[in-house]
C-alpha cells in the first residue's frame, strides 16, 4: 500500500465492453455489404466518390478540431467516417468529385462542428450536405448516368432514378401501371437493383446491414419500422383511391433512399429521439413527409427532406416522452 | 412457476463467480480488532466498555445510538485498548473500540454446538428481542438494522417476506457458499422472520446462474417442511438484488417514490441476514461473524478464498491470510464491482457488512477517456428505476434542483447500470448521486416546515 | 393597382392600430407597481449577480434595501463601501464601512508537501471526492484539487496552479462574493480582510490531525504545536483541535507567528521584504530575555506582584 498508487473512484468499478468508437466501427461493418453491391456496380467511379467524401469529412473534422477548435481531435471515434460513408452512398456515382468535397465541407463544418460536434449537432450531417448540394447542383445531382461497374446486373435500371422517370411519366399522361411495365419493374428486381444514388441499389445488402446492427444491440428497431409503416400505409390508402396516380406500398419503401434513410440516417442517435414513442412519432413524422413530397411535391422523393424537418422536433420530442419511472404512474 | 424478473432496465454483465467452488475457511484471529461504531446504517452505537476492561467473545461492547441503530458485540476476547477515532475504509475518522486479542473465550450464554435447532419459538416479542439484542443489521449491502425491519409501522402487513440470494453483484460468492453449506439454518432464519412478521408467505429468490443453489435450498426447504415457503428462481440480471427489483420481479408490485417496501406488503431480507437471524435467536449468538469473499479478474485459484471472518479484523490482515495482494491489482474493493467502494486504506477494519475485497486489474476497473455524450439512450434503457441519467447529469451541471426532482433524481438507487452502460464513459453516476443528495435535502426540509407549520396551526 | 396599395396600407394601418390597443390596455392590466428607487439601487450595484450577498441577484438585493429599515443585514461585497455609500445614499440610510475582503486559500498541500497515496479515476470533481473519501492523500482536511472552486467563480479569479496543484487567488479580480467559499466540500477557502496594502497573515492549513499524524501527511501541516499562540502579543492566534487559526480583526501583521512556525504552515503574503526569520526570532528572543531579566535580581513578592497584573 506505501508505494503502489491504487486507483479510487466511485462505483460502478467496471464497464460493459462498449465504446462511441465500437458502435461507430459496427454502423461501419453494416454499410458495408451496400457499399460493396454499388462498388460492383458502379465501379471505380463509385470506389472514387467513397474515397474522397470519407477522407474530406476525416481530413476536415480533424483540421477543423485540431486548429480551430484547439480541442482534442474526435476523429478517432469513427464517426467522420460513417459521416463520409452516408454522404457519399447518397450521391450519384458520375457526380464530380469536387462537388463530393463541398457536400463533405457542408456535412462537416456547417451541420456538425459548429453545433460543438459529435452528439450536439441537430441536423444529420450526411443529409444535411446532401440536401445542400440536391438544391445548388441539381443537374449534377440528379445524372444517374451508369458509370462502369464490376460487374453487369441484369435488368440494371440506368438513366434517371425510378422516381425521376415516374415523374416525367405521370406528367405526359401516362398512369402507374404503365409506367411500371415499361420499365420492367417486378417484386424480385426491386429487392435486387432499384437504380438511384449508390447506396440505395440493393435493398437486401441495406437489410442484411440492419439486421447486424439490431443483432448487435446498436440500434433499436422502433424508428424504421414506424416510417415504413406510415409509408405503406398512406400508399396503400392512396393507391386504393386511385391506382393510376398513386404508386404501392412495394414500390415507394423499395425506391428512392426510403430504406437507406429509414435504417441508417434516421436512426442516427443524436439526431433522432431517445424514448420509444418519441421514436414511434419521429418515424411516423418522416413517412408523412416523405410520402406527401412524392405524391404531391415538385422534387421525385423526400426522404433526405423528411428526416431534416423531423430532425428539429428531437428536442421537443425529447422534452415530451420519457419512459416509465419505476413505481410511478 | 417460470423464471421471473423485474420489468424496467437492467444490465448483463459476466458474473465472473471465480471463488463459487471455494468452500467457507474460517480466518484465524489477529493480534488485534478495530471494531467499528458505525456499521450499520443510523445512528452510530455507543461504546459502554472503558479502556482497560477485559471483554469476553459476544460480549455487548457498544448500544445504540438511536432508534435506528444496532448493538455491536465483543468479536474476540481480550483487552480493550484504546476507544478512538481510526480511519475507516475511505480514510474517514470513525470512532472504534480497539481490543487486544487474549485466547478465545466465549460468553457462556452463547450455545456453540452444530446442532440444528427447527423448533420456532411461538412468542413473536421474543424472536424480536433477540434479534436487536445480537445486533443483527442487513447484510445484502445496506446494514439496515434487522429489527426494525421486521417490525412493520401499526396498519401496515406483510404479506410476503422475499429472502435475497439473488447474489446479482458479479464476483460475489459469499451468499452461494452459505447457501451451499448452510441451506437449512437459512431457512429456519427464514422461518423465524416469518413468524416475526406474523405468518406472512415467504419466497427464497436465487438467480438461474446457481444451480446448486437453488436445488441446496430447495431441498433444505422440503425437508424442514415450514408453511408457506418456496424458493422462486429469477432470470439472471443485475440489479435483481435490488430491494424495488426483488419486490417487483417476485409480486409484480412496484414500490412508489419515497415509499418502503412495507407499504406494498413486502419484507426483504438477505439469505446472511436470515443465516445471523438463525443464530440470533435460536443460538443466541450475536453478530460478529459474516463470511467474505476474496477474489479478483484474472487471479490465481489459491488466492481466492470464501472466509468466515470475525467483525473488526483489519482488511490487511484478511488479504495477508489470502495470500497478499496481487502485482495485478489496481483496484482494490470493498464488496461487489457494481456497488462496493475503492478501497482507499487498506488498514481499515472490517465491518458487519463487509462481504468482499475484490482486486481489479487496470485494464478493466479504469474509466477511460470521458467523451461526448451520443445520446445513444443506453443509460435510459439500462435505469432499472427508469430515470433518464444522461437528462439528470445535464440538469445537475445546470444546478437546476427542481428539474432534478421532476425527473426523480431522489428516486436513483445508485446501482451504476447507467455508468456501466455509457460508451463515452460520461461519470453519470457520480453527479447523480450528488443530485440525490441534493433533491432529498430539499425535499426533508420542505417536509420539515410543513411539519412546523401545521404545528403551529394547531397551536 | 392603386387600389391594392390603398388597401394593403389601410389593412395594415388597422391591425396596427387593433395591437396597439391591445398592448395598451394588457400594459394598464397587468402594471406592477414598483417602488422607483428599486430600479435606482439596482443601477448603482455592480450587476454581477453574483449572490455574494446571500440575495439571487443584483435585483432582488436592491429590492430588499428598499424594503429594509436599516442596510446592517446587507452588504455588496463586490462593489464594497464605495457601492454601499449611494445605496445608502439613494435611501436615505446610513451605512458602516466594511474592510474589504478577499478569498484566501488555507491549504499548502502542492504536490511536493502531501505526498499523493491514490489514483483518483472518478469525475473532476471535488464534491463527488468529498462524497465517496478523505482524498488523494493521507490529509483528510485539505484540498481535493478538482478545482470546484475555480468553476464556481464568476469573476475568473481562480486558477488551478499545475505545479503545486492548488488553486490561486488573483486578488485583484476577486470580488470576495464567497461563491468558492460555497463551492469548496473541505471549506479550506476562507474570506479574510485584505489588510493594509494588501498584507496578510494566515495559517495555510486547516489539518485537526494530531501532530505526526499531520506532518506525516504533508510537511506544510499545522501540527499544532502552539508555538505561535505562545509567541503572538495581541491574542490573535488560537489553537484549537490541533490547528491554529489568526484572527484577522487582531492581527497586528508582525510577523512573529511565521518566523517561530516549525513546519511553514502560516504565510504571510504582499508584504514588501521577505521575512528575516532569524532577526524576528532573535527580536522575540530579545524581548523575552527582557521580560525575564528584571525578575531575578528584584525581591520575590515584587514578582508575585507582576503576575497578579498578568493574570488580572
Amino acid at each position: 500500500m506505501e508505494n503502489k498508487k491504487y486507483i479510487v473512484s466511485p462505483s460502478p468499478h467496471i464497464h460493459a465492453d462498449i465504446s462511441t468508437t465500437s458502435i461507430m466501427r459496427d454502423v461501419i461493418i453494416a454499410l458495408t455489404p451496400a457499399l460493396v453491391v454499388s462498388v460492383l456496380v458502379y465501379g471505380w467511379a463509385e470506389l472514387l466518390v467513397l474515397l474522397v467524401s470519407v477522407a474530406s469529412c476525416v481530413l476536415l473534422e480533424w483540421a477543423v478540431t485540431r486548429w480551430m477548435l484547439k480541442r482534442p481531435s474526435t476523429v478517432g471515434d469513427l464517426s467522420a467516417v460513417v459521416t463520409g460513408l452516408l454522404l457519399a452512398m447518397n450521391l450519384p456515382s458520375a457526380i464530380p468529385l469536387w462537388i463530393v468535397f463541398i457536400g463533405a465541407v457542408v456535412a462537416i463544418c456547417v451541420a456538425k462542428l459548429p453545433f460543438g460536434g459529435i452528439g450536439q449537432n441537430v441536423f444529420n450531417p450526411a443529409i444535411t450536405g446532401r440536401v445542400f448540394l440536391l438544391v445548388s447542383f441539381p443537374a449534377q445531382m440528379t445524372n444517374w448516368a451508369p458509370t462502369r461497374g464490376f460487374i453487369t446486373v441484369p435488368d440494371a435500371v440506368s438513366g434517371a432514378t425510378p422516381l425521376s422517370a415516374l415523374k416525367e411519366a405521370l406528367k405526359s399522361g401516362d398512369t402507374i401501371p404503365q409506367f411500371l411495365d415499361a420499365h420492367g419493374y417486378t417484386l424480385s428486381s426491386m429487392f435486387w437493383d432499384i437504380g438511384a444514388s449508390a447506396g440505395e441499389i440493393s435493398a437486401t445488402a441495406l437489410l442484411l446491414g440492419f439486421i447486424y446492427l439490431l443483432i448487435r444491440r446498436v440500434v433499436k428497431p422502433w424508428i424504421p419500422l414506424s416510417i415504413l409503416g406510415t409509408i405503406a400505409l398512406v400508399s396503400l390508402i392512396f393507391q386504393a383511391v386511385n391506382p393510376d396516380l398513386y404508386t404501392g406500398p412495394i414500390f415507394n419503401i423499395m425506391t428512392g433512399g426510403t430504406l437507406l434513410g429509414a435504417l441508417f440516417m434516421a436512426t442516427d442517435y443524436v439526431t433522432s429521439p431517445m424514448s420509444v414513442w418519441g421514436g414511434v412519432i419521429f418515424g411516423v413524422g418522416i413517412g408523412l413527409i416523405d410520402m406527401m413530397i412524392r405524391y404531391f411535391g415538385a422534387y421525385p422523393e423526400g426522404m433526405s427532406f423528411s428526416i431534416l424537418l423531423m430532425n428539429c422536433t428531437v428536442p421537443l420530442l425529447n422534452m415530451w416522452f420519457h419512459q416509465k419511472k419505476y413505481g410511478r404512474a | 412457476m417460470g423464471k421471473v424478473t423485474f420489468s424496467i432496465g437492467g444490465v448483463h454483465p459476466h458474473d465472473c463467480k471465480y471463488a463459487r467452488e471455494c468452500a467457507i475457511e474460517e480466518l484465524p484471529l489477529p493480534q488485534t480488532v478495530y471494531v467499528s461504531m458505525a456499521q450499520h446504517l443510523g445512528a452510530p452505537a455507543k461504546p459502554v466498555v472503558a479502556v482497560g476492561d477485559s471483554v469476553k467473545v459476544g460480549q455487548v461492547i457498544a448500544e445504540p445510538g438511536g432508534f435506528i441503530s444496532a448493538f455491536i458485540h465483543s468479536p474476540v476476547s481480550g483487552t480493550v485498548k484504546a476507544i478512538a477515532p481510526r480511519k475507516d475504509l475511505a480514510g474517514n475518522p470513525v470512532m472504534h473500540v480497539e481490543i487486544a486479542v487474549e485466547g478465545d473465550e466465549w460468553d457462556p450464554a452463547i450455545d456453540r454446538s452444530k446442532e440444528l435447532v427447527t423448533a420456532i419459538p411461538d412468542d413473536k416479542a421474543l424472536i424480536l428481542d433477540r434479534i436487536k439484542a445480537c445486533g443483527v443489521v442487513g447484510l445484502g449491502g445496506a446494514t439496515f438494522p434487522t429489527h426494525v425491519k421486521l417490525s412493520p409501522p401499526p396498519g401496515k402487513v406483510a404479506e410476503c417476506l422475499i429472502i435475497n440470494g439473488t447474489e446479482c453483484e458479479p464476483f460475489l460468492t459469499s451468499d452461494y457458499r452459505i447457501m451451499i453449506e448452510r441451506p437449512r439454518e437459512i431457512v429456519v432464519g427464514a422461518a423465524l422472520m416469518q413468524k416475526a412478521l406474523g405468518g406472512c408467505k415467504c419466497v427464497i429468490g436465487i438467480e438461474e446462474n446457481k444451480p446448486e443453489a437453488i436445488a441446496s435450498m430447495r431441498a433444505a426447504v422440503a425437508e424442514l417442511g415450514y408453511a408457506d415457503m418456496r424458493v422462486q428462481v429469477l432470470r439472471k440480471r443485475y440489479p435483481q438484488g435490488g430491494e424495488k427489483q426483488l419486490i417487483d420481479a417476485v409480486m409484480h408490485r412496484q414500490v412508489g417514490s419515497g415509499g418502503l417496501p412495507i407499504d406494498v406488503g413486502a419484507v426483504v431480507q438477505n439469505v446472511g441476514t436470515a443465516l445471523a437471524v438463525y443464530e440470533a435467536v435460536q443460538k443466541n449468538k450475536p453478530l460478529i461473524s459474516n463470511i467474505l469473499t476474496v477474489t479478483g479478474d484474472r487471479i490465481p485459484a489459491n488466492l481466492q478464498h470464501n472466509y468466515l471472518y470475525r467483525i473488526g479484523i483489519p482488511l490487511s490482515f484478511v488479504a495477508e491470510r489470502a495470500g497478499g495482494v496481487p502485482d495485478s491489482a489496481a483496484k482494490i474493493i470493498s464488496g461487489g464491482p457494481m456497488m462496493g467502494k475503492a478501497v482507499s486504506n487498506l488498514d481499515a477494519a472490517t465491518v458487519k457488512g463487509s462481504s468482499a475485497i475484490l482486486y481489479l486489474g487496470e485494464e478493466v476497473t479504469r474509466r477511460g477517456r470521458q467523451t461526448a455524450c451520443i445520446r445513444c439512450g443506453r443509460c435510459a434503457d439500462a435505469c432499472p428505476m427508469g430515470l433518464e441519467p444522461f437528462l439528470l447529469y445535464r440538469l445537475y451541471k445546470a444546478a437546476d434542483l427542481e428539474g432534478l426532482e421532476k425527473n426523480a433524481a431522489q428516486d436513483c438507487i445508485e446501482c451504476g447500470c447507467c455508468l456501466y452502460s455509457c460508451p463515452a464513459r460520461i461519470p453519470l453516476l457520480d453527479h447523480i448521486r450528488q443530485a440525490k443528495g441534493q433533491v432529498m435535502g430539499v425535499i426533508k426540509a420542505r417536509a420539515a416546515a410543513a411539519k412546523a407549520a401545521a404545528e403551529a396551526k394547531k397551536q | 393597382m392603386t387600389q391594392t396599395v390603398i388597401w394593403t396600407v389601410a389593412i395594415l394601418a388597422v391591425l396596427g392600430l387593433l395591437l396597439a390597443l391591445i398592448l395598451f390596455w394588457v400594459a394598464r392590466k397587468f402594471k406592477v407597481d414598483e417602488d422607483p428607487r428599486i430600479d435606482e439601487v439596482e443601477k448603482v450595484m455592480p450587476g454581477a449577480n453574483c449572490g455574494g450577498c446571500g440575495f439571487a441577484g443584483c435585483r432582488a438585493f436592491a429590492d430588499a434595501a428598499v424594503k429594509a429599515a436599516s442596510l446592517d443585514n446587507q452588504y455588496c461585497p463586490v462593489g464594497g463601501d464605495e457601492v454601499m455609500q449611494k445605496v445608502a445614499s439613494i435611501l436615505g440610510l446610513s451605512v458602516a464601512a466594511k474592510a474589504p475582503q478577499v478569498a484566501v486559500v488555507r491549504c499548502n498541500g502542492s504536490c511536493a508537501n502531501r505526498p499523493v497515496v491514490n489514483d483518483w479515476d472518478g469525475a473532476a470533481s471535488c464534491r463527488v471526492k468529498a462524497a465517496l473519501y478523505s482524498g488523494d492523500t493521507l490529509c483528510a482536511f485539505g484540498c481535493l484539487g478538482c478545482g470546484d472552486c475555480v468553476a464556481a467563480c464568476q469573476f475568473g479569479a481562480l486558477t488551478m496552479d499545475p505545479q503545486t496543484g492548488l488553486p490561486v487567488v488573483d486578488e485583484k479580480k476577486c470580488a470576495a462574493c464567497g461563491a468558492c467559499v460555497k463551492a469548496c466540500p473541505k471549506h479550506i477557502i476562507e474570506l479574510r480582510n485584505q489588510g493594509p496594502r494588501g498584507m496578510r497573515e494566515f495559517v495555510s492549513c486547516v489539518n485537526k490531525d494530531k501532530g505526526p499524524a499531520a506532518k506525516k501527511a504533508c510537511a506544510a501541516a499545522c501540527i499544532g504545536c502552539g508555538l505561535c499562540e505562545k509567541t503572538c502579543q495581541h491574542g490573535a492566534v488560537t489553537v484549537a483541535d490541533n490547528v491554529a487559526y489568526i484572527d484577522f480583526t487582531k492581527c497586528k501583521l508582525c510577523r512573529e507567528c511565521e518566523a517561530v512556525c516549525p513546519t511553514g504552515a502560516i504565510h504571510g503574503v504582499n508584504f514588501p521584504k521577505e521575512l528575516d526569520k532569524d532577526a524576528v526570532k532573535k527580536r522575540i528572543a530579545d524581548r523575552k530575555a527582557k521580560a525575564a531579566a528584571p525578575v531575578i535580581p528584584a525581591a520575590e513578592p515584587e514578582s508575585q506582584d507582576k503576575k497578579e497584573v498578568s493574570n488580572g
